[in-house]
């Protein structure tokens, strides 16, 4: 399986995923964001960073990059993508997902490790895990404060996209275990269709023990057999 | 070539010379080496390489008694950065800097733009940035300015870091409040290149293409080098415009097309446009390869129209790079750097003529013979003597201080001790910077003494820490200069690495005072000293003096800026305590030192007395005998003791990391002979607290190594509260108390940020949903 990691100006997590793919047993190829093309390429990764410094808004300029027109239409067919942090953000920027990811309450960039809870593990993404397994990922980002609608945040429950809550160690959604005030402690989200996931904790940075956790693994794992398969 | 004044240009004058910053030795030093009255352009040059930032005029006599050398050291001092080699032609990059200066007239830019400059020192080597680490001095946060300087600094820090995508592993934050007016900002950057890629920062080849990369050059940042070589004073605040804006955006794209350009094989020198701009990066590199270069202002990419000669060359807009491309690889070059979207001119060639010289069009602006520009700057020794107030201070019997009625309780104490700023946890801090992204980091910010940051596809590590502590060299500049080598070098033996070798960056205040001289003089033979003893060399640095505020000088500030190996990731080790039962022993002996402690100056307001005795032999021995016990397997945690001392120490083992809190019982009456205080907070050096499964062993391999070292103690998981007796006095403190202490004070003395977020709730952007 061919998973394509985009690089915007100012991506810098997609090094990250590259090694992240290949731990999981994909292989990885960067992709030029002037390209139009993603020949050959089964799965999209919209990697982390600051695409375009996140000058305007984050994510707001890189959704008009040239390859942005091939990775929707990727998606629209049913094509496998992946958002993380600056990439969830480009992912609603394009209308991909709904919801947008505003400042974070503080107002300060927040980086720690956090704990989610998968609240659906029946995803293309997810099914690795066990439903209501508790995971310890990372977190960087100045803009994660997932924000929509009442309508479209009762759509998401109702229909099971929430993929990923930020939780406390009893497994609860509280404010102190949110670290950005995203409404109902959504962390992570997948489009109507499934095929697109989107969520600000790093899987890619947790995928080996030497670095704290291994729990992003699931993700791309669940991934690779699935498309696979 | 006839050098012409510009129409416009101001007549050169007395006034207008010493308005450069120029005495009046140096103004004749300049009309002998041209033979004639410099243009205006001329002076605007020299003022700006001959300002201390620039020139290390006052203390290159000094730095040159430093030992640089070392089998492992690729690059000593002189190029952007210091380089060492770490095995497998694996080599680190890494460099100390100062930005000061412009962090207290403007904290988010300044420090923003601090850490875009040491990038580009390391990147320009050739080197992949992996690390970035800050070491930070600031008032009391009692202060509202002083909030404002800290939380303007972190911000600056971390948006510019986060942005370009290097994590911020380490660092240090200490408030005091010597440093109320003139704040410290110190960024440190590593970076990991191969050897066989080593770029040098030397213009060579005779008609080869000068160009200047990336951003455009705009009026921002002129003469900062010299606001940087002056001392801070009320008129500080109007210099803002002085402080250059960062785009770390752009330096993102530069850090990428820079790396490409260098691998290419497409240049033959690359080098940041940092302090002076243009004028310093083309000087210096004509200089070190000792070749004449001429350079056309009229080809630079401006921001604006009207620019002349003297902006152009001495503007410190940020983001640019001057690059020496092999002629015939303009287009090459070009084409790399057009991918990023960046710009890049030819502005100028190398020359077998031994003239620097610029030109504007047709018209030369200013020349120069040969490299003289830069050889020539003045040198001085100037006087030093100490001051006889630092010197009783220093003599003053410190054990004599009263206690307060509430230091019954040695509890009590502690708690106040870990709530003072400087020895509580920074998480208010390092929870703004990026510290996973590259997917490196083995040990974060909070978890041992030192960071680790691994070379992927080995199983080795880089571990580094910054340390230095001024009251230590304000009371003893000597001993204080060899205390910061020595603390760096223990930080990183505890994560298990073995020390490698040191930058520095050298805060202090004008040195044209005798006292302040001599504090600077014996600071570096202090670390010079130091760096013998514990065989890692000095591979470059930074000065940065006249770091004076109408209150006085800051305390005088070497930075150590430490490096070490950790040959197997088995070998990372933690500070925290872990497992029940553990044997807590201590490697090193207490001693009756209070003198500069934290615990004089937090309890009592007493800056005074010694500081403790540094004996490099013993430091050099604890370790080899903590190396030796890590490699053997046995060391669980480790921790060195430094500020705040021994009970310090062990209440960090105890509650330092907060998800996991675990109690301990230690006993200390083997010294009963020396006060409660001094052994419960004293700052005795080359001590390092260890848990571990074999005291014995552990102990054994002390003895081998001539160490002294004692089982004071065990890890007890369920006791719930770090219970620790002398002979005369108990600690017994739970463990939620200490960490509420120790984890909760910064964020306590911050100002919680305003509601700002209920009010972007209204307004979310409509085209997202």
């Amino acid at each position: 399986m061919k998973v394509g990691i985009v690089t915007f100006p100012g991506s810098n997590c997609d090094y990250d995923a590259w090694h992240a793919v290949q731990l999981a047993g994909a292989s990885p190829a960067y992709v030029w964001h002037k390209e139009t093309s993603l020949d050959g390429i089964d799965v999209v990764i919209l990697p982390g960073g600051f695409s375009y410094g996140d000058y305007l808004r984050a994510g707001a300029i890189a959704r008009f990059s040239p390859i942005m027109t091939a990775v929707v239409d990727h998606a629209r067919r049913g094509g496998p993508v992946i958002g993380i942090c600056n990439g969830f953000q480009i992912a609603c920027e394009a209308g991909l997902l709904p919801g947008a990811l505003l400042r974070n309450a503080n107002l300060q960039f927040v980086s720690d490790m956090v704990r989610l809870k998968v609240e659906n593990a029946d995803t293309m993404f997810t099914h690795a895990y066990a439903a209501g397994q508790m995971l310890r990922l990372p977190v960087a980002h100045g803009e994660g404060r997932f924000t929509a609608s009442a309508e479209t945040l009762d759509r998401l429950d109702q229909e099971g996209r929430v993929v990923f809550r930020y939780v406390d160690a009893a497994g609860a959604v509280t404010e102190a275990a949110n670290p950005n005030g995203s409404m109902r402690g959504i962390a992570g989200i997948v489009s109507a269709e499934g095929n697109v996931l989107g969520l600000m904790p790093h899987p890619e940075r947790a995928v080996e023990a030497v670095l704290g956790s291994t729990d992003g693994l699931g993700v791309f794992q669940s991934m690779l057999a699935r498309v696979s398969a | 070539m006839t050098v012409t004044a510009r129409a416009g240009d101001p007549a050169i004058t007395a006034a207008l010379v010493a308005e450069h910053g120029l005495t009046a030795e140096e103004y004749q030093r300049l009309l002998a080496l041209l033979g004639r009255t410099p243009t205006f352009t001329e002076l605007g040059i020299v003022s700006a390489l001959w300002n201390e930032h620039c020139s290390y005029k006052h203390s290159r006599l000094v730095l040159k008694t430093l030992p640089t050398q070392a089998p492992w050291v690729l690059q000593g001092p002189g190029e952007n950065a210091g380089v060492i080699a770490v095995g497998d032609g694996l080599a680190i990059a890494f460099k100390l800097e100062s930005h000061n200066h412009p962090s207290a007239v403007e904290p988010y830019q300044g420090a923003a733009t601090g850490v875009g400059g040491i990038l580009r020192d390391v990147f320009t080597m050739g080197a992949r940035p992996i690390a970035i680490l800050d070491s930070l001095r600031f008032g009391s946060l009692d202060s509202a300015r002083v909030r404002y300087l800290f939380g303007g600094v972190v911000k600056g820090i971390g948006d510019y870091g986060n942005c370009v995508g290097i994590p911020t592993v380490a660092g240090e934050v200490v408030f005091d409040p010597a440093y109320e007016g003139n704040p410290l900002v110190n960024a440190m950057c590593v970076g990991l290149l191969h050897e066989r890629d080593l770029m040098r920062a030397r213009a060579e080849g005779i008609g080869n293409p000068i160009l200047v990369v990336g951003a455009r050059t705009g009026r921002d940042g002129i003469h900062g080098a010299s606001f940087a070589s002056e001392d801070l004073s009320a008129a500080s605040d109007a210099k803002r415009p002085r402080v250059q804006v960062g785009d770390p955006f752009t330096e993102k794209l530069l850090l990428e097309a820079s790396l490409e350009l260098i691998a290419s094989g497409h240049i033959v020198a690359i080098q940041d446009m940092g302090a002076a701009g243009l004028t310093s990066s083309s000087a210096e590199m004509a200089a070190r390869g000792d070749v004449g270069v001429t350079i056309d202002v009229a080809k630079v990419p401006v921001r604006e129209e009207g620019m002349t000669p003297y902006e152009i060359l001495l503007s410190e807009s940020q983001e640019r790079m001057l690059v020496v491309a092999k002629r015939g690889h303009e287009e090459a070059t070009r084409a790399i750097l057009a991918k990023w979207d960046l710009a890049a001119e030819v502005i100028g060639e190398v020359i077998a003529e031994p003239v620097y010289r610029v030109t504007e069009g047709d018209r030369v602006v200013a020349e120069f013979p040969g490299s003289r520009l830069v050889t020539d700057c003045p040198m001085y020794s100037p006087p030093a003597r100490e001051s006889e107030a630092i010197a009783s201070l220093r003599a003053r019997d410190v054990s004599t201080t009263p206690e307060r009625a509430e230091e019954q309780d040695p509890g009590w104490t502690l708690l106040q001790l870990l709530a003072s700023p400087t020895i509580a946890s920074k998480r208010w801090v390092y929870r703004q910077y990026d510290t996973t992204v590259r997917t490196a980091t083995v040990v974060r910010p909070g978890q041992a003494d030192a960071a680790v940051v691994r070379l992927r596809g080995t199983d080795r590590a880089i571990a580094m820490k910054t340390d230095g502590n001024g009251r230590y060299v304000h009371l003893d500049p000597r001993v204080g200069g060899r205390l910061a080598v020595a603390e760096a070098a223990r930080n990183v033996a505890c994560v298990g690495a073995r020390p490698l070798a040191i930058t520095n960056c050298l805060n202090f205040g004008n040195p044209k005072r005798p006292e302040v001289f001599f504090q600077f003089r014996e600071a570096v033979a202090g670390i010079g000293e130091a760096c013998r003893a514990l065989d890692t060399p000095v591979t470059g640095g930074n000065v940065s003096f006249y770091n004076e505020s109408p209150s006085g000088a800051v305390y005088p500030t070497p930075v150590i800026g430490m490096i070490g190996l950790v040959e197997s990731l088995a070998h990372v080790t933690m500070s925290a305590f872990h497992t029940d039962g553990d044997a807590i022993v201590l490697l090193g002996e207490p001693t009756g030192e209070l003198g500069g402690s934290e615990y004089l100056a937090h309890i009592h307001g007493v800056v005074a007395g010694a500081p403790p005795e540094c004996d490099l032999e013993r430091e050099r021995a604890t370790i080899a005998a903590l190396l030796d016990a890590t490699r053997a397997g046995l060391v669980h945690s480790a921790h060195d003791c430094s500020d705040g001392g021994l009970a310090v120490a062990l209440a960090e083992c105890a509650v330092g990391d907060a998800e996991h809190p675990i109690g301990a019982s230690v006993e200390l009456d083997a010294w009963s002979a020396l006060p409660d205080r001094a052994l419960l907070f004293g700052e005795a050096q080359a001590r390092i607290v260890v848990s571990t499964a074999d005291a014995p062993a552990v102990l054994d391999i002390a003895a081998r190594h001539g160490v002294k070292a004692r089982r004071v103690g065990t890890v007890r998981a369920t006791s719930g509260r770090l219970a620790i007796s002398t002979a005369s006095r108990q600690v017994d403190v739970a463990l939620g108390e200490l960490a509420r202490a120790y984890h909760g004070a910064i964020t306590r003395l911050m100002t919680p940020a305003p509601p700002e977020a209920a009010v972007l709730e209204q307004h979310p952007h409509p085209a997202s949903f």
